[in-house]
This record gives structure tokens, sequence and C-alpha cells, in this order.
């Protein structure tokens, strides 16, 4: 453990009002859901801050609902909620499937879908199912509720439109017509961060998203019009390689992730035909 | 009364494990105790040229070089490695200096700022100037059995480092007492660890004691390292007068412990066309990183092993460990023979394909028998066993006919064949004159040996042995605690001897204590005689002649044999090789313990599949970047497949009831036979780990016939063609 | 309100426990050093290896990366809780589901939120968050397969083997002081 505690101070709220109140006049503070990535950083050494917001007893950001066309998904909702969620299972397949996929059960308990939004990270397994899925995410402060669209939440590297004094407190999906396809490939078949990772809606038009290619998650708009179009799979390959960017890192390169994008974009559109 | 020897008894410390009650050094605290920290080097090579405590040093115990009471070194075999640097380092993360504190968050947040004058470093063995140790061993005339052949097959074979990744990282628990320190950790070797304590501490033998902690695995990373740590914790509680805990996170323990030393290895190797070898040229290049640590002894056993278990009149193996600016390399499970096993036995499946063999095939022809003679000269014994497991492997695994019937598939079939001798080398165990001995207690006796468990089940082989022998219940048999100030020099826990050399002599403690009791029970003994307690010394078995100068002779009392046949699946859309099953048939000699044995081929397999296929240290400017758990990729439940064990038994004379060594031959095949999976899906990959990445870039074979082809190899003038009609089938 | 220290509660191995700890420590921290419970291990720090795994209200997590803050109100059940008498930690010894034993406690508690009867897959699955090094997961997994339900009376009559002396230290295990 590579991080001094006694400087660091945890905000307790008694409410989801109480704790925008303290985002607001009382900040900066991270807010602390699940803390599966944030306490990575505790432990190494390189946590950003010493002020946080203890936001895990917030029942109010629980829960998973369908409200007519809409499945509302509170953002304390924790992947294995997810995956036993009957309701997930049947509006948003491809959801499930990205949730079994993070870590393993015990990262499954305290991760949560808020967590994995606000934390921004490229590799986030269940951006490219929202993206996809033309989600709406629901912000709130003390005095306003605004939704935005999942495809226009992140503005740049684990960067987004939520204010400090924000906090995601919803994810809400409209009904999803279409075959859902999902897929990760990850560095092993459990505990692992994803090298690519793809969720895709074969629907008119086709919507594809992508993860750990870019320095966000990408909705492939020109590929999906390439495919609605009536072009052909190669062509719409060759399009993909101009809307992803991935690098090589220390767990691939950026010729692989090239390689297996374009496969995987075949691989959907072969399984949903 | 049920014999225990071959029985599944209840493990000695199962009870204690499963209840969460096994104390390792980590669970250990002491009334006042510090604890510590150690600050490294930022850069590979250089010169030291300031170093600033930019921090309130009240409370603090601080400890450099200079504080070292003896010789600043961690003496080994050739005491080059500094316990900390000296004005200059050789290694990205080589200790510096030391802290210490009561307060964990004030020795967090000192900042010491050490400023360098970087030199050019070394990364690339293959230019490394400086070498280590040179091994050359030689048989026969290797150009006139070159000369012999019908073709000569040339390949260049490489594995990476590897990280032992035992789950419970390195630490130490030093206590000033006595006039001296106790040391308690996490360690293979209390008496490694003692030796080296009285050199660095200028301390006499009886005030320094090392004790064992129960200890998480170690896998040969727990061999010498702890020397290093241990050295550390001690000057830290001697400076302080306190007991210091010195235990690492998982992110320093990748970054500055040893890992397992890369190779390069080059065959060139004659073979007639009918299958027959006829001579063995064989390089061997492998990094020792920045000191000189065990690598002599790890290419020596490279070398020895490079010619995999095959006959063969004609051979050159040429080995070199060399120096390299990165953190020093060690012991790890196979030590050097998984690296030469695996150029060995890659290389054997390209000689079947080019001419055109079935791989088992060529593997029967060549395979070693009884009464044959290694490259050593060796000539080897009734318990030679590498038909018997190349056969049992093959037929419990269906090779044959799963090789058929894969073909044009994405499923692939491979095999290895390999071989481990048990203890050390020649004169290793000569020299290490390990003693065992006996107590007699009210109930039973006492097992003292300095043999630790760590895992693969010391205390239970020990107590079973000791208990048949002298006639008494396992249950009777206690194994002490291996502590310096009780128990005496067993030799180190490596080497796959445990069993085998230290087991030997307490049976033959066991023998002799049977004797002296007579027809009274332990109890009756001590009232009527007092205390008794046996010790025995190695003696080597009659006839092991080896010359370390000409490399001549028996290098091994005795070889374990294996044969593992490896299935995986390839995924077309992501190049990942997933494996679906192994099977394995191992020779051990006798199975004292069988779970345990069980246990220890299982988990040696499924560490080898870790190494064979996702394992891989990645270095930038000599230092590991992917220290993260998250990032180092090891097998979980879900990557590791069923693992079907053969178990074969041809007992070694002078074994304790036949057995042999276990602990290491189980990882040395892994590599090949994934290896040769991959091949048999067409695909040319000869290096490891085979990521996904590796595999996506690999060339493809072209099919010729039953075998597969590929354009390195040297054709000799007067060879004959061995050309095949497309589609045609031999065997 | 700071991060000063305060009291938070929860029960632990079912028994009500108070401490007064900085909220952001680690669950981990606080069981071992303030609890004295050492049976939970530190193997990573990051999640990946599970040797840390706890219950919290019945569910397996890794306390490595858990704020004892967030502990407040629940029931956190460890290896000590179940008092070696569960019925996985006899099979773990007996079957070879214990080498090293560092990553047994966490692998135990991951087993135990598994349920009495859980297929191979469904094994595999709920364990793929453990990391164990010396087994392969063979052992593992016959050791949960032979686990057996025992009721209280099948207790009593067991004949219990012989104690086996548990390695001694010559250090005595303490409750490490906070700081």
């Amino acid at each position: 453990m590579r991080t001094a505690i006694s400087p660091l101070v945890l905000l307790q709220p008694r409410s989801l009002r109480d704790a925008l109140r303290m985002l607001r006049e009382e900040g900066p503070l991270a807010p602390l859901a699940g803390c599966t990535d944030l306490y990575v950083g505790l432990n190494v050494g390189v946590l950003p801050g010493q002020r946080f917001l203890n936001i895990w007893g917030l029942d109010a950001l629980r829960g998973i609902e369908v409200r007519g066309d809409v499945l509302r998904i509170g953002a304390l909702t924790t992947y294995s909620d997810i995956i036993r969620s009957a309701d997930v299972r049947r509006r948003l397949p491809m959801l499930a499937a990205a949730a079994r996929e993070i870590g393993a059960v015990q990262i499954q308990n305290r991760g949560t879908i808020g967590g994995n939004i606000a934390n921004a990270s490229p590799a986030g397994d269940t951006l490219p199912v929202l993206a996809a899925a033309d989600a709406l995410v629901e912000l709130r402060g003390v005095e306003w509720t605004r939704k935005v669209p999942f495809t226009d939440f992140y503005t740049g590297y684990r960067a987004s439109v939520r204010r400090p004094d924000e906090l995601v407190t919803a994810i809400e999906v409209p009904r999803v017509e279409g075959r859902q396809w999902f897929r990760k490939v990850g560095t092993r078949a459990a505990q692992s961060i994803s090298k690519v990772v793809m969720a895709g809606v074969r629907a008119e038009p086709p919507r594809i998203a992508l993860g750990s290619v870019a320095p966000t998650v990408v909705r492939a708009r020109r590929t999906e019009d390439a495919l609605a179009s009536g072009g052909t799979l190669a062509e719409a390959q060759r399009i993909l390689q101009t809307e992803i960017s991935p690098i090589d890192d220390i767990r691939s390169t950026a010729a692989y992730r090239r390689e297996v994008a374009a496969r995987l974009l075949a691989q959907f559109w072969a399984a949903t035909s | 009364m049920t014999r225990a020897v071959g029985r599944n008894v209840v493990r000695k410390d199962g009870a204690a494990k499963a209840a969460g009650t096994a104390l390792y050094v980590d669970d250990l605290t002491r009334p006042g105790m510090l604890h510590a920290r150690t600050v490294r080097s930022a850069i590979p090579c250089g010169a030291i040229t300031s170093l600033r405590l930019a921090f309130d040093t009240a409370g603090f115990t601080i400890v450099s070089a200079r504080d070292v009471p003896g010789r600043n070194v961690v003496p080994l075999i050739t005491d080059d490695q500094p316990c900390l640097a000296d004005g200059r380092v050789a290694h990205a993360a080589e200790p510096i200096l030391l802290l210490a504190h009561e307060d964990r968050e004030r020795l967090l947040q000192a900042r010491v700022e050490i400023g360098y004058r970087p030199e050019e470093p070394v990364f690339d063995a293959g230019r490394s100037g400086r070498v280590f140790k040179h091994v050359a061993i030689a048989k026969g005339d290797i150009e006139a059995g070159l000369a012999e052949a019908d073709l000569v097959i040339e390949g260049e074979y490489r594995t990476g480092h590897q990280e032992h990744l035992y789950i419970e990282p390195n630490g130490m628990l030093a206590i000033p007492e006595g006039g001296g320190v106790t040391v308690v950790g996490s360690l293979q070797c209390p008496y490694y660890v003692h030796r080296a304590l009285t050199v660095l501490l200028g301390l006499p033998d009886d005030k320094v004691r090392v004790v064992q902690a129960e200890t998480g695995g170690g896998f040969g990373g727990k061999e010498e390292y702890p020397s290093m740590i241990a050295g550390h914790a001690c000057l830290l509680a001697l400076k302080s007068g306190r007991p210091v805990k010195l235990v690492y996170d998982r992110v320093e323990d990748m970054l500055a412990t040893t890992k397992r030393h890369p190779s390069v290895v080059r065959h060139r190797t004659g073979v007639t066309r009918d299958g027959r070898i006829t001579a063995m040229d064989i390089d061997v290049l492998m990094d020792g990183g920045a000191y000189c640590t065990l690598s002599p002894v790890v290419l020596s056993r490279g070398c020895l092993h490079a010619t995999g278990p095959y006959r063969c009149d004609h051979v050159r193996v040429d080995g070199r460990v060399v120096m390299t600016n990165t953190p020093p390399n060690g012991a790890f499970r196979g030590f050097g023979a998984p690296q030469t096993l695996f150029a060995v036995e890659a290389h054997m499946d390209r000689i079947a394909g080019e001419l055109g063999m079935d791989p088992l095939r060529l593997r029967e022809m060549n395979a070693l028998r009884p009464g044959d003679t290694t490259a050593t000269g060796q000539v080897l014994g009734l318990d030679t066993a590498a038909l018997e497991v190349l056969r049992a492997a093959a037929a419990r695994s269906g090779y044959r006919r799963k090789r058929r019937a894969y073909r044009g598939t994405n499923r692939g079939i491979g095999l290895s064949l390999f071989f481990h001798g048990a203890g050390f080398t020649g004169s290793g165990e000569v020299k290490l004159q390990s003693r065992a001995s006996l107590e007699l207690t009210p109930s039973g006796v006492r097992v003292l040996v300095a043999s630790t468990d760590i895992g693969q089940g010391q205390r239970t082989v020990h107590a079973q042995i000791v208990a048949d022998t002298l006639g008494i219940p396992y249950d009777a048999v206690e194994v002490a605690v291996a502590d310096t100030a009780r128990v005496p020099d067993s030799g180190p826990t490596v080497a796959s001897r445990t069993t085998m050399v230290v087991g030997g002599l307490l049976r033959q403690c066991a023998a002799e204590m049977k004797q002296r009791l007579g027809r009274l029970t332990p109890a009756a003994y001590l009232r009527a005689h007092g205390p008794l307690t046996v010790t025995r010394q190695y003696e080597p078995p009659p006839g092991l002649v080896w010359d370390d100068d000409t490399y001549q002779g028996s290098a091994y009392g005795s070889f374990g044999w294996a044969c593992d046949v490896i299935e995986v699946e390839r995924d077309p859309v992501t190049e990942e090789i997933r494996p679906t099953r192994v099977t394995t048939a191992q020779d051990i000699g006798r199975a004292i313990f069988p779970l345990g044995v069980r246990g220890q081929i299982e988990g040696g397999t499924a560490q080898g599949l870790g190494y064979a296929l996702t394992e891989e240290v990645i270095l930038r400017e000599g230092a590991m970047a992917n220290a993260q758990l998250t990032n180092y990729i090891v097998p979980t439940t879900l990557d590791t497949p069923p693992i079907d064990v053969v178990l074969v038994e041809k007992p070694y004379r002078h074994g304790p009831f036949g057995a042999k060594g276990v602990g290491e031959m189980p990882f040395d095949g892994v590599a090949p036979a994934v290896v040769n999976a991959i091949r048999s899906l067409g695909i040319d990959v000869r290096e490891v780990p085979a990521t996904p990445e590796r595999v996506m870039a690999a060339p493809r074979l072209r099919e010729s016939g039953f075998g597969i082809r590929d354009s390195s190899v040297t054709l000799r003038r007067r060879q004959l063609t061995v050309a095949r009609r497309p589609g045609a089938r031999r065997r | 309100m700071s991060g000063i220290l305060r009291p938070i509660t929860f029960v632990l191995n079912g028994k009500r426990t108070s401490l007064r700890v900085h909220p952001l420590r680690r669950l981990l921290d606080v069981l071992r050093e303030d609890c004295g419970l050492t049976g939970t291990k530190e193997g990573c720090g990051e999640g990946e290896c599970g040797a840390c795994t706890v219950l919290v209200d019945g569910r397996a997590v890794n306390s490595c990366l858990v704020p004892v803050a967030q502990a407040a109100g629940t029931k956190v059940v460890t290896i000590e809780g179940l008092r070696g008498r569960h019925p996985l930690q006899r099979a773990f010894a007996e079957h070879g589901g214990a080498q090293c034993g560092i990553c047994t406690p966490g692998m135990i508690m991951a087993a135990a939120a598994l349920g009495p009867r859980p297929r191979l897959e469904e094994v595999r699955t709920g364990l793929a968050g453990n990391i164990c090094r010396c087994t392969g997961y063979e052992g593992i997994y016959r050791a949960i397969q032979k686990q057996e339900a025992r009721s209280k009376k099948q207790e009593a009559k067991r004949q219990r083997p012989a104690p086996t002396p548990s390695p001694q230290s010559p250090v005595p295990a303490g409750r490490r002081k906070r700081r």
C-alpha cells in the first residue's frame, strides 16, 4: 500500500441531495462508488486527489426498472446486479454479456456501471454497449437534472461533460431493435483489460461501437453508413480503420488491434445476419 | 499398521492453511517493530552523484552501503553483487538506501532525491561483452556426425523472462537479539540466508539465526533472493536496535526480484533420412542480468539438458551466460532446462516435418534407453523411462488419431519428450555435505532438516518416509520448523532434491534409529537411555563420477522422464491459442505422496502454460514496465484446461523407496508441446510466449504430404531428395 | 466533516464490531491489523489475485479494494469466521486444495459463496478471480467436489484425525498496532 491515508478526506453524505450539495460547496471531491479502479490507484500510490465523497450508500442510485420503452439503470447498479437482472437480459443482453466479462466475481460484486461511465477509461467494457444502444446519461446537480446522449458524453481522453458538481445518477436505454452482439478481446479469459472490445446492433442502419482503439469509446458512424448503404464488408473494414486510432501499449499492439477490429466487424456481421 | 508411503495421508500443514491460521511473515509482529522501505535506482546503469534526504529524518533509521558492518555483498557463486549500491548502479531497481520508521505513513511520505550520471547500458545479451560463465560439452566428432547426415536442419529458438508470481511476495522480519540477529521470513534456504548474513553483518555463525515462516510459494524465486532482503532487514534492525519488518508489495517484488533467464538457443542437427539423429550442434545464450548470482549453474543445467532425452554419438554444446544491465535473473523451476528443452523439442517437430515423419516416431527412434550414454558420457540405468512415458502419453491422449482428425481444423495437438536430472549437478551434492537429523520425542520422532515446505509437501513426504522406515504411525512424526538454531544444514530446497536426497538421508536416520530403539517405544527408550538424536551426512551413490572441468561423467544420480501431449484450439478472429487438454505421463521413481505428486505436476503444467502463452516481462529502459498483476498475465481457472496425469514409477535404486525428484520436471515440457501444437496448425512459432500478437505475425507453413515443411533447412550435397506428392501419406 | 477517525460499526464473523479508524483505510488492513485477523492475505493490492477475498453481506469481494467506511452496517465474514469447521476447509486440507496455502483463505471464501454443490463450470467461473500459482486448480476442483455436507450429529460422531502440530514460530503473532 503506497498511499499515506491520513491526509485523505472522506465525506459521508446522508442522501443524494446532500451529496450533490457537498459536490457544489465542498469540492473538489472525487466520488467513490465500488472503488475497483480508484483503489488500485491508492494501492499503487497514484491516487489522484485527496478528497473523496462516499456515494456507495446512496440507494436512490440503485435499481433497474423498465419504464415503457426505456430501460433505466441506476448508476450504483453493480455488474452482478446487471448479470442477474431479467430486465437487462431481455432488453439489453449485450450489457449482461459485457458485465460477465469484467474482472471476475469479486469485481462484479463491487464495480458499478456509473463508475465505468464516470471513470472514462478508453477500455471500459460497458461503454461500447451504451454507445451502440444510443443510451442517455443522466446527470444531476443540486438544482437540475439533465440527460446527455452517451455518444456526446466524452470529450477526450478520460474527459467528459460531467461537471465537478454533478453525479452520474442513471443510464437510460431506449428500446433496442435488432440483434445485439458483444465481444471483448482481453489478455486472458477473466480478470483482463480489453485489447479490443466491440458492441453492435444489427438494425437499419446498424450501430457499431468499439473500445480500447482510441482515446475514448468510438461510435463507428462512417462504417455504419457504409454497411447501411449496401457496401461490402471489405469496404466497411477499410473505413473502420479510418475511424479508430489504436496504439502500442503494454497489453498489445496497434497492428494487432487494427486487424482484430476488422475481424470483429466481420464476425458481428456474420453472426447477426 | 497402515503404511504412509504411497498413500494420500493428510498433509501436515493442511488444516492450518485451510483455517487461515498458518503464519506467513506479514502476519507476524513484534513489540516496537519498525516498518521498512527500500529506495531503488531509477536508471539502469551509471554513477550515483548525489543523494538528498528531502524529509524530516526524526525517528528514521537510515542505512546505506557505508553502514554495512561486514562485507557489502550478497555472497553466492562470485561475490559481485553488492547488498546496497555503493556509488554506482548496474540495473534499474537496484537497492541504494534503506529506511525504517514505526509510522508507515511517514515512511511512505519520505522523499529521497538521487542524482545520477547515466552510462550507456547493455540490454542486448547478444552484444554483451561480459560473460559470467562459459560451458562446453563435447562428445564424439561433430563434423563427422554432420557429414554422416542426409539433412542438416537449423533453427533458432527464444524464450523470455518469466516472473515467479508466488502469491506471497518476499518479506522478512529481523529481530536484534542475543548480541546478534534472528530473521524470520519467506524463504526456501535458511542456510543460504544464514551464510549471507554472517558475511554481510560480520557476525559469527552462532549470532545469526534464520527461521522459515510459512512460505507462500517460491518456485526458485525464494532460493537466493531472500539473502538480499534479509540482509536489508537485518541492517536496519541492527542499526536501530528494533525489530524491522520488510515486506514487498507486488509491484516492488516484480520490479526488483529475480526472473527466469531469457535464452536464445540455436540448433544445427544432422539426421539421416529415416530419422536417426547423427549430430547435435547447439549454441546456448542466456541473459544473466546485472550480476552473476546463480547464472553459471543455470547455464550448466541448461547445457546438460540441451540435447533433450535423445541418443546421439556426436554432440557439441557451447553455452554462455552474459551480463546485461537488467535486474539479475535467478533460479526458477527448471533452472535452465526449460529453455534448452523448449529449443530441442520445438526443433524435433521441425525435423519431423522436414522428414515427413510422425513426430512420435521420430522420438521413439532417438529416445535414450537404459544403457545408452548421454552427451557427457553417463551410462543410463534401468530407471530410464523415456519410451514408457512417450508411449503412455501418446496412448492416453490418442495423439496419432487426433493429429489426423485435427488436420485442416482450428484444433492442434503437440507433444514433447523431456527429462530432468534430479539433485545438484555432478559433484554439487558432495560439496553441499547435507545433513539430516531425527530426534526422539516421547510420542514419536521429530524431523530436523533445513528443507522447507513451500507448498510442495516437504513436511508430509519427509514424515511419511520416516514413519514407514521406523514402523511408527505417520501422525507420530513431527517436522520441526526450519530454524538454523535447531536443524542441521540439509542443503537448499531446490533442484528437486528434497525428497530424493534429503528424504534419503532421513531414511538412513530412521533405519539407524529403528536399530537403536530395538523393541522399546520412544517413551520407554527416553526413560531408559535419555535423549536420542541420529544424524546422517550425504554420501554419493557408488560410481558417480563427474569432472567439472571437462563436463564429463555422471551429471546426475538419476533422471526423471516425462511426456506432454497438449491440445489447443485457435481462435481465427483473435489468434488466441486456447489450451483445451493436457495429457502428461511422468516418471518420478516412486510417488511417496501421490496427491502431492499430482499437485506438483498439475501446478507445474499450469505455470508452463503461462510461460508458453501469456506471461511476458516487458522491459523499457531495463525496467519491468508491466509490474502489476493486471498486466502480467498468469492463468486463471478459465485459462487452464483439464490436466490428465499418468504416473509412471521406475524406481531409482538410491532414492528413498525409489523416489526421484518431481518439483521441476512438470514445467520443462509444456512450452514446446504448446508450440508444437501451434505448429500442427500450420503456424511457425519459435518463441515463447506465443501471444496472439506473435501468432498473428508468425509465418504460415505450407503443407506437403504428411509433414509440414518450412524453408530454413540446409540440404547436404549428398542428400537424397525427400520428395513427396502432395497428399501422399507416410505412416 | 473531515477525514478524522470515527467509529465504523459492522458485524464481523457474527460479532458486532465497532472501530475508530480512518474511513479510507482498506478493509483488508483493518481486518489484519486492527482486528488481528491475519487469515485474509494481500497478494497484489489490485483486486487481481483474490487472496484478500472476504464475504460482505454474503458476496465475495476483494477487501483490498474496499474502504472500511463502506463496510459500515454490513456483515463481514472472513476465513476465521468459518472456524476451521466448514466442509470446504477439511476438503482443501485432505484433497490437495492447498499447497503453499497463501491463496487458500481467499479461495475458500470465494468457494463458500458458491453454495454447497456447485457444478464444475460454476466453480471455474466463480473462482476466476482467485489466482493459484501452485495447484493448476485441479486440486481445488477436487476438494470442492469432495466437500461433504455434514449434519451436526455427524460432526460429533466423526473421529477427527490426530492433531498435526502446526509450525511454531518463535515470534508470537500479535495484533499489530495501528501505525
